[in-house]
């Protein structure tokens, strides 16, 4: 039989406190008080003194309201039903549809044993040439989108969502507005998507413990469903909001904070989330793929910085574009060499390039002299804008390379490209005098 | 005396509070058992009753009135022969082990015997009625490339002891008695191959400790000749992320002149570990002509596994280090990161409600990273062999700023610093050494005026760059911009290296002297130049040939056709004398 208790001893933030015993470590308990039920979980244990974080906020609980535990800790139902449903923080049905509680697994479970890690070997084609074709994304890759807000990251993973060939998308929300998360389930809809789709979305106006569940949550049905041999992208926006609602947690619970108020495990606590992307031996795999805002676009923050030793690489999403400066993915060499015979060249030869153009416009800016080589560039910079960069573009790698052939031979001769002459005999798309 | 008994009290993370019954020590370790699980912890701090546990697990399940047991132990790792290729976590778990018997997770609560099960083709050294002290060797076995001495237990200093009996030569195995042995007191002990010793205590038999002297070759150029690693020393190398500093660790792991290479992969990336783990066994040392596997130890505490073992991970290596050592071999510690296991000091320190020093790192962060980095040195040991250990350790900086508490106290107590900057990096320019900032105190390969004399030239090379970015070529002397152009020749043929590169990847100690020569000949020349477009075009001449040299195989009919090329290429530009 399971105890009630009356009798809250303290409410500070959104922990409270009741003596009981028995309890244990990351057991759930039930509040219930005026505003309804919420489920808290025991984040310490001081004698019989019982500390718990109520998911829904403490607010309106009063010292009188009862705590039922349940004897077990959080956990998420998994099952093939889940495809297409919607879910909050803490996986109560967001879309009217049925309450899902069969099959419950456990939330935020062990490391993978890193004896048993594989060395990444499968491109993941999302249809977008600033990734496929220049920092291609990898299967059990964990990739950061560094942006600052007003950026559309939100639509660009949408699109990925839509175009990534993958077997399951997860889309974890973190404080999402309300507007950005009807923004994702119309899109994913009108294009179908939906029905690979999982979604746990927290949206700014829930409550902050529900927003530190969302990665959990959204991790272990990701891990679940690639140990049953599904290839799974998982999308998290936005991370930044993840690491806050943990500095608000820390304080609450009087924690020494360590960096500009955040708690000195803060890169643990990313790292244990972000190390969750696997590719299992035999089965699927997990790829991460999560956007950090940048506060004030500033990198060394303590977000972006912690993430940034975590992650294999950065996308930088600024001006609405991937930028090819400064993004890199770490694995790519892990694929690109076995893609087509001109993948690295042509990757490595027109960002070459497109370093130049953007010298040649900074002498422009500067008032100097326009020679014909200046240009080309120019001229090569704005297609390769227009064509390869626009968040809008849709096309295999194949196309993307193709194209890539296509620009360089509207704007340069072959010799200027500083490419490889085999190559430019076999892919020159005009013909060589 | 039965060891202490305790139930929990209190849970907050992973430290767990314990009242205890009979007496416990500090550093003692700990059982928690949890519903069929045992909960492995160390004992940190102890008060009244109640000690303070920090659990080397998830905590989760774990309740009030759950009993504890205490071992009597301090935490530690068991030493003897098997330890070499061997993948463990921090705490001395094999991992391929578990994963045989776990799966793909690493389950909590299952702890293996670190050294296998197997035998071993023992010859003794001793005979009945030898005197033997602790640290003395009993026998041998051979391990891959090594004689592996089995010795007395270290913690065996209340001796003498006596030989009463030691098995003959033959296959035995690890575990099983092979010697026995007497105190003068009549106390007897019986000696297998195996023993254990507790991480966090240097290990310290030895006759004497030596200054570091000679030259660690890590076949790295801007090292070996401008900022070397000496055998027994120590040196650091903090960098912001994606400056390289893990790729430059592999390539030390791979190239470096030492015996045995532990590598403590503390805190970071999971993927990074994996490519050495599928790598090693492939890769070929030149030195030994076996897989590079076999002079390796790998302990592996990445980011996503338990905290608290992360802090013990780097003291279990330098353990293994140092017991290797008293078998008078070379061996080099990598740990990566050592923020990583600075921060895992900062949670436990939280935890335990100390006053928090600069962001929030315990008042003793330094004296433990000195402690730590103090566990190196040269020694020369009671049989006359000289042994050492060296560790490198990278730094994490918050914000790929050095002025934070990790890189500040490590750079107190280190021997070489070699700082990686962003810019470098940014451009391309590896290893991303920054060759302006970084310093060492050992000595090089190279006789160390020269290396001051072209030292001196990057450095001026470099403030004419700075000046010239005010002033612009124009404004620029003739004799500036030629010192700029020779620092950049430097930097692009020597202090940069192409690690992707079949011959550019390690270069001995021989051609790094040989090309040396010539470039310390080419800057040393007095030039004449008409315009400051001359110097420049012949400087990209020269340095084309110079990279393309780097490509080539030591002294075969290319390097030195490109040699002469060289000469040629100097001498039509070179000054006549009266």
């Amino acid at each position: 039989m399971q105890k009630i208790y009356s009798k809250i001893e303290s409410i500070v933030g959104n922990v409270i406190t009741v003596r009981a015993n028995g309890i244990k470590n990351g057991e759930l308990g039930l509040v219930s008080y005026r505003g309804g039920q919420s489920l808290a979980n025991v984040i310490k244990l001081d004698g019989d003194v019982v500390s718990l974080q109520v998911f829904s906020g403490a607010q309106g609980i009063s010292t009188g309201d009862q705590v039922r535990f349940l004897g077990v800790p959080m956990r998420v139902s998994y099952s093939p039903n889940l495809m297409g449903r919607v879910f909050d923080g803490t996986g109560r049905a967001r879309d009217n549809g049925p309450v899902m509680d069969e099959n419950l697994i456990e939330i935020g479970g062990p490391a993978v044993n890193p004896a048993k890690r594989i060395i990444p070997r499968n491109m993941i084609r999302t249809g977008l040439p600033m990734i496929d074709l220049f920092n291609t994304l990898v299967e059990s890759q964990k990739l950061p989108i560094f942006s600052v807000s007003g950026e559309p990251y939100n639509e660009l993973l949408a699109r990925i969502a839509i175009q990534a060939e993958v077997d399951l998308i997860i889309l974890g929300g973190m404080g999402l507005k309300y507007d950005d998360y009807l923004y994702f389930r119309d899109t994913l809809e009108e294009s179908g998507a939906m029905s690979r789709t999982i979604m746990f979305i927290h949206t700014a106006s829930d409550p902050t413990v529900e927003c530190m569940l969302v990665p959990d949550m959204s991790l272990a049905v990701a891990e679940r469903f690639a140990l049953d041999g599904k290839k799974v992208l998982v999308l998290l926006t936005d991370m930044t909001n993840f690491a806050d609602a943990m500095k608000e947690m820390a304080i609450t619970m009087d924690q020494v904070p360590s960096n500009r108020g955040y708690p000195g495990d803060l890169y643990s606590s990313l790292a244990a989330r972000y190390e969750k992307a696997v590719d299992f031996e035999g089965a699927g795999s997990v790829t991460i793929l999560g956007v950090t805002t940048m506060p004030g676009d500033d990198v060394t923050h303590p977000v972006p910085d912690n993430t940034g030793y975590i992650t294999e690489g950065q996308y930088y999403l600024k001006g609405g574009r991937i930028e090819p400066f400064g993004s890199l993915s770490r694995l790519k060499q892990q694929v690109n060499a076995h893609t087509r015979d001109d993948h690295r060249a042509l990757m490595d030869g027109m960002i070459k390039l497109y370093a130049s153009y953007k010298e040649s416009l900074e002498k422009r800016s500067m008032g100097f002299m326009m020679t014909e080589w200046d240009e080309k560039l120019l001229k090569y910079g704005s297609l390769f804008e227009r064509k390869m960069m626009d968040l809008s573009v849709n096309i295999p790698l194949e196309g993307a390379l193709d194209l890539g052939w296509e620009i360089l031979a509207d704007c340069f001769e072959p010799a200027e490209t500083g490419l490889r002459t085999d190559l430019i005999r076999s892919r020159w798309p005009k013909a060589i005098d | 005396m039965a060891n202490s008994m305790g139930r929990v009290t209190g849970v907050n993370g992973n430290m767990v509070t314990v009242e205890f019954d009979s007496a416990i020590a500090k550093n003692e370790v700990g059982y928690i058992h949890v519903a069929g699980e045992r909960l492995k912890g160390e004992v940190i701090r102890i008060k009244g009753k109640e000690a303070a546990l920090q659990v080397f697990e998830m905590t989760g399940g774990v309740a009030v009135g759950d009993r504890v047991e205490f071992t009597g132990e301090m935490l530690s790792v068991e030493l003897g022969p098997g330890l070499l290729e061997q993948i463990y976590d921090g705490l001395q778990n094999p991992l391929p082990e578990l994963a045989q018997q776990c799966g793909f997770f690493l389950q909590r609560g299952v702890y293996l015997k670190p050294i296998p099960d197997r035998s071993w083709a023992f010859t003794p050294t001793a005979k009945k009625g030898d005197v033997l002290a602790a640290g003395d060797t009993f026998g041998t076995v051979i391990e891959g490339l090594f004689t592996h001495q089995i010795m007395v237990p270290f913690d065996m200093v209340d001796g003498p002891w006596t030989v009463i009996s030691i098995k003959k030569a033959g296959t035995y195995q690890v575990r099983e008695t092979i010697c026995t042995v007497t105190a003068s007191d009549g106390r007897t002990k019986d000696l297998s191959m195996v023993f254990t010793w507790p991480v966090k205590q240097a290990i310290k038999l030895y006759e004497e400790r030596l200054r570091p002297t000679e030259t660690l070759v890590t076949k790295i150029r801007t090292i070996d000749t401008f900022l070397p690693v000496a055998k027994g020393g120590t040196y650091c190398t903090p960098g912001p992320f994606g400056a390289g500093k893990t790729v430059l660790q592999h390539l030390t792991s791979r190239n470096a002149d030492v015996d045995i290479v532990i590598i403590a992969a503390c805190g970071e990336r999971a993927g990074e570990v994996v490519e050495v783990l599928k790598e090693f066994p492939e890769l070929i040392d030149p030195r030994t002509g076996r897989s590079l596997m076999e002079r390796t130890i790998i302990i592996c505490n990445t980011s996503s596994m338990p905290v608290a073992s992360r802090e013990a991970s780097v003291y279990t290596a330098v353990t293994i280090a140092e017991y290797y050592r008293q078998m008078g071999l070379d061996i080099l510690l990598l740990a990566d990161s050592t923020s990583r296991w600075a921060q895992a000091m900062r949670e436990m320190s939280g935890r335990l409600e100390e006053i928090p020093g600069e962001e929030a790192f315990p008042a003793y962060l330094e004296s433990r990273i000195a402690e730590f980095y103090e566990r190196a040195g040269k020694v020369r040991l009671k049989d006359g062999k000289i042994g050492s250990v060296t560790i490198g350790g990278t730094v994490s900086p918050a914000g790929g700023n050095f002025e934070e508490p990790v890189t500040q106290a490590t750079l107190k107590v280190v021997g070489a610093f070699h700082g990686l900057s962003r810019e470098r990096s940014d451009a391309r320019k590896y290893p991303a050494i920054d060759p302006l900032t970084s310093w060492s105190k050992y000595g090089g390969v190279i006789d160390a005026k020269r290396v001051e004399e072209v030292r001196a030239i990057v450095f001026a090379s470099n403030e004419i760059n700075q000046m010239m970015k005010v002033v612009g070529e124009e404004g620029t002397s003739i004799e500036d911009y030629i010192t700029y152009q020779k620092g950049e020749l430097i930097d692009a043929f020597y202090l940069q290296q192409n690690s992707f590169d079949p011959v550019d990847a390690s270069v001995p100690v021989e051609r790094q002297r040989y090309i040396f020569d010539q470039l310390y000949a080419m800057l040393g020349t007095q030039y004449s130049f008409e315009e400051k477009s001359d110097v420049r075009s012949f400087f990209y001449q020269v340095r084309q040939h110079f990279l393309d040299w780097n490509n080539t195989a030591f002294l075969d009919d290319e390097f030195k056709a490109i040699e002469a090329k060289i000469k040629d290429l100097i001498a039509t530009k070179e000054r006549r004398v009266g």
